[in-house]
């Protein structure tokens, strides 16, 4: 037997998706020889500018970019490898069905203030507040999470830096975080908020993406989470070209860094061999040796199909496979050849975000329906038209919608098949109470429910964020104790997707960390 | 079977099918819960029991055993991947002894694996499995089913055991080997009833002596028990309770889940949980097949100096140090460890016991000092007795191994 050669690769990046890219860029940058496997003919996986029917091009499934921090942004330097902006600090309109829609702007509202001096007031408190606390927790989501009991100095100094952190934020605002902090959003809007229409476009943030209603505990905690991820900014923004440019730019500068980057090449399995990391094999067969490999696909795929739970403890394989991770989010991309009128609005307002989240109680009662997987008879929706902005996106003069309609379920009661027409239906119905045109604009309609989510983009479940988004899930508890440091029970597998600290979203911080988590190791 | 309508605390305690043979046979009507069914402490006396394992035969009903039928394509990697064994290379027709642990490397309980088939195979173990069993199939394409009240399983143990299977016609009994089984048939003329029957008979126990033990349909259980009891009857045959086969076990070496350690599946506190290493079952763990649950955790824990040890402690005097505290010197002021299990041993004439101790008395031939409390007809004197740590097995008669065994 002849000596093995060596491994042409330092590290082998398991998915191309955002976080994947990130992760590769910064391992090639410190020298690695860093090789990206993606599944799909385009990279991106869930952030991917696809054509749903000719001529009209959408963001497929994330379709705002809000959540990656302005740092991350600067330390790739992606304006550089051609990101583009068509918009940003996108407003949001609330609509409403008497037409008194609420503009929601970064600075104060007039339509808030006319309708109530109150809650205006109440809304800049808010923000500020918001904004402070954002801050103080943003640098627990830039670092690997501190383990609870090793007794490392480490881990140590992480924990009593959070808790540092929290106390400076002073007495009083202190006492509101650790008050909020594990409370319902829907509470936390009755205490400070009073117009309904206001509460349902507040409520919609904390709960956009995740498996709850705005009465389910632990919705501030996601709205603060989706806060502290951005620095307090949450300016949403439109990538030109949709969010596929974003992974386009992505994807130059790993190459730039040194990463090769293959598309088309679906990981089947990841080789062990003497209890290590050895490579992985593709579904073509074909063997590439690696020392180090790290997945961006979401856990369950990562342990449970190509690893698999025989290179595992039976007790982390329970804990993987019971891990909460059913998205409850459906896409509705619609291709229009006009611009339909919203009632109420102009031309030039529809340039926002909008929103069908009437209240709170009608977000809480959309959730209802998916309890017993059914979809929501009147979903809640988060609404873009990028062309608007964007304008290359579909032919001139035409449109393409993008929805995003919650709740839809990922098992359906009778199965997705035959009702899938119906629930689109639903949502365009949704939508046609504000945009009476509507129907007789559309040229063509695609439905993503959570189970194509899962199919089309490789995430066990269809979940965004590949693991709910939830205080038993964060931090050192994310995705699951075992594997919440990066670094998972077998030596050389890492994780770098969404389903790791600090969590999904085009946020791009996992896959930060897990190349800092990796590089400390090899120091 | 457990009835809807009645809580199930107010359960019955389920009877096994030797139940109304071992009721007629019980003097002292001295009865015990064992995993759901109720089972035979003492029939008559626990020092005539004990001498029935030793110098001739007993029968022990282990119905309340839970067994487990694995089967499956997946069975053996399923089963490779559960216990700390490499059970690559049972074959059809062999049994092995082992134990299987959480991730953490702590012992969830101990059990044995029985080879059916290929891709069948049947697990016996103390306690119910069923949950950390399902957890450990995942991923691996198996079917798991309790199939404790399917089968009757009765111990026959002692010197004379496998004439007294000659006896009742299990011709080949005495071809098997140590750990093996075979599908014996018992002939149409042995004991009441009509027809041929067929038994498992495996060459395995819990007694460290000659002895087999056999699985059957629950149907053939009076039949089986009333045939070695017609020919047993001339040949002080005894059927005996738990506390003799205690005794017995003790001798033997051999650990009892709950007694000796606590399942991790069970303990509450921190810290009282052990592994295989700290329980001497080093050789039942085989780091080199490949990984099992508790393969890391073990790995590390084997790279550190041992905490503690389970060991054998030979100790002065007669009286057995039932749950002594035991001390590095005579004047007890540093705790070393405690006694799990104590007997006085007839046959060595040695007064034995297993304990944990702490890491600097687990060597061979270590002295420690056992706190025993003496009741001298109502008056209680405190003793402290020395004990030296012993190798284990105490008792390890050569027939336990000798195949064929000798015909009595």
């Amino acid at each position: 037997m002849s000596a093995a050669p060596a491994p042409a690769w330092d590290a082998i990046v398991v998915g191309g998706g955002h976080n994947g890219l990130i992760c590769a860029t910064f391992l090639a940058r410190s020298g690695r020889r860093v090789l990206v496997l993606e599944a799909a003919a385009s990279l991106g996986g869930a952030a991917v500018t696809r054509e749903f029917t000719p001529g009209f091009r959408v963001s497929a499934c994330a379709h705002l970019l809000h959540l990656m921090p302005a740092t991350l942004l600067r330390e790739l330097s992606l304006e550089r490898f051609g990101l583009k902006f068509a918009a940003v600090d996108l407003p949001t309109v609330a609509l409403a069905a008497d037409a008194s829609h609420l503009l929601l702007g970064r600075g104060p509202s007039a339509t808030l203030a006319a309708r109530s001096p109150a809650d205006a007031a109440a809304l800049e408190e808010w923000r500020t507040l918001l904004v402070r606390f954002a801050h103080a927790l943003h640098p627990v989501l830039t670092r690997t999470p501190p383990r609870l009991a090793s007794g490392a100095r480490r881990d140590s100094y992480a924990l009593l830096e959070l808790a540092w952190r929290i106390r400076r934020l002073g007495r009083r605002d202190m006492r509101e975080l650790l008050r909020i902090g594990g409370m319902c959003v829907y509470d936390l809007l009755e205490d400070r908020f009073e117009l309904p229409l206001l509460k349902g476009a507040l409520a919609l943030d904390a709960v956009l993406g995740t498996n709850y209603g705005p009465r389910s505990p632990g919705t501030v905690l996601s709205l603060l989470y989706r806060m502290a991820a951005s620095q307090g900014a949450d300016s949403l923004a439109l990538p030109q070209g949709g969010l596929g440019a974003l992974a386009e730019a992505l994807a130059a500068a790993a190459r730039a860094a040194g990463a090769e980057i293959r598309v088309g090449s679906p990981v089947a399995r990841i080789a062990v061999r003497a209890d290590r990391v050895a490579g992985v094999a593709l579904a073509s067969g074909e063997e590439i040796a690696a020392g180090t490999v790290v997945s961006s696909a979401d856990p369950r795929t990562t342990f449970l199909d190509l690893l698999g739970s025989e290179h595992l403890d039976a007790g982390f394989v329970r804990r993987v496979s019971q891990m909460r991770s059913r998205g409850v989010a459906a896409k509705l991309n619609l291709a229009l050849d006009r611009l339909p009128e919203f009632t109420g609005l102009t031309a030039a307002q529809l340039n926002g975000r909008l929103l069908v989240a009437p209240s709170a109680d009608y977000i809480e009662r959309a959730y209802n329906h998916v309890k017993y997987n059914e979809y929501s008879h009147a979903p809640m929706l988060e609404i873009t038209l990028p062309t608007l902005a964007d304008p290359g996106l579909a032919p001139p003069g035409k449109h393409v919608m993008s929805v995003i309609a919650q709740y839809a379920p990922y098992a359906l009661a009778g199965g997705w098949e035959a009702r899938r027409q119906a629930c689109s239906d639903r949502i365009v119905d949704t939508l046609a109470a504000f945009a009476p045109q509507l129907r007789a604009c559309i040229v063509k309609s695609e439905l993503l429910t959570p189970e194509d989510i899962e199919r089309e983009f490789r995430i066990s479940g269809g979940h965004w964020h590949h693991a709910e988004l939830a205080l038993d899930q964060l931090l050192m508890v994310r995705p699951v104790p075992g594997a919440a440091q990066y670094r998972t029970p077998v030596a050389g597998l890492f994780l770098c997707g969404a389903g790791s600290h600090p969590g999904g979203g085009v946020m791009g911080l996992p896959g930060r960390n897990a190349a800092r988590a990796m590089m400390q190791k090899a120091a | 079977m457990l009835t809807e309508s009645e809580p199930h605390y107010a359960q019955p305690l389920l009877k096994t099918p030797f139940h109304e043979r071992a009721r007629a046979l019980s003097q002292l009507d001295a009865f015990v819960p064992w995993a759901g069914y109720t089972t035979v402490d003492v029939f008559t006396s626990v020092e005539q029991e004990y001498f029935a394992i030793r110098n001739a035969s007993s029968l022990y009903d282990l119905t309340p055993m839970v067994k487990y039928r694995v089967a499956g394509p997946d069975a053996l990697r399923f089963l490779n991947r559960l216990v700390t064994r490499d059970v690559t290379r049972l074959a059809p027709g062999k049994v092995a002894y082992t134990v299987w642990c959480d991730d953490e490397g702590h012992i969830i309980d101990d059990g044995t694996v029985f080879a059916i088939a290929p891709n069948e195979y049947r697990v016996c173990t103390g306690e119910r499995q069923l949950d950390w069993f399902r957890a450990s199939a995942i991923g691996f394409e198996v079917e798991i089913r309790e199939v404790t009240e399917d089968v009757a399983a009765l111990a026959v143990q002692g010197p004379t055991s496998c004439r007294l299977l000659k006896g009742v016609g299990l011709a080949g009994v005495e071809r098997l080997k140590p750990f093996e089984h075979a599908e014996l048939s018992m002939p149409r003329d042995a004991g009441a009833g009509s027809g041929a029957l067929s038994l498992l008979v495996s060459r395995t126990g819990f007694t460290g002596d000659l002895g087999y033990e056999l699985w059957m349909q629950p149907a053939d259980a009076e039949r089986v028990w009333d045939a070695l009891m017609e020919f047993g009857s001339t040949r002080a045959v005894r059927p005996v309770g738990s506390r003799a086969l205690n005794m017995a076990r003790i001798e033997a070496g051999f650990l009892l889940p709950n007694v000796d350690f606590v399942s991790a599946a069970h303990t509450l506190y921190l810290g009282t949980e052990r592994s295989p290493l700290e329980l001497g079952l080093a050789w039942l763990v085989d780091f080199n097949k490949g990984h099992f649950t508790g393969r890391r955790a073990l790995l590390a824990e084997a790279a550190r100096p041992p905490r503690r040890r389970l060991v054998g402690l030979d100790i002065e005097g007669t009286k057995p140090a039932h749950n002594a505290l035991l001390y590095g010197e005579r004047s007890g002021r540093s705790e070393a460890g405690s006694v799990t299990s104590a007997t006085w041993s007839p046959t060595t004439k040695r007064n034995l016991a297993l304990a944990m101790v702490g890491a600097p008395y687990i060597a061979t031939g270590s002295t420690l000092w056992a706190d025993i409390y003496l009741n001298r007809e109502l008056v209680w004197e405190r003793r402290m007795m020395r004990a030296r740590v012993v190798e284990r097995p105490f008792f390890a008669p050569t027939r336990r191994r000798v195949t064929p065994p000798a015909d009595f």
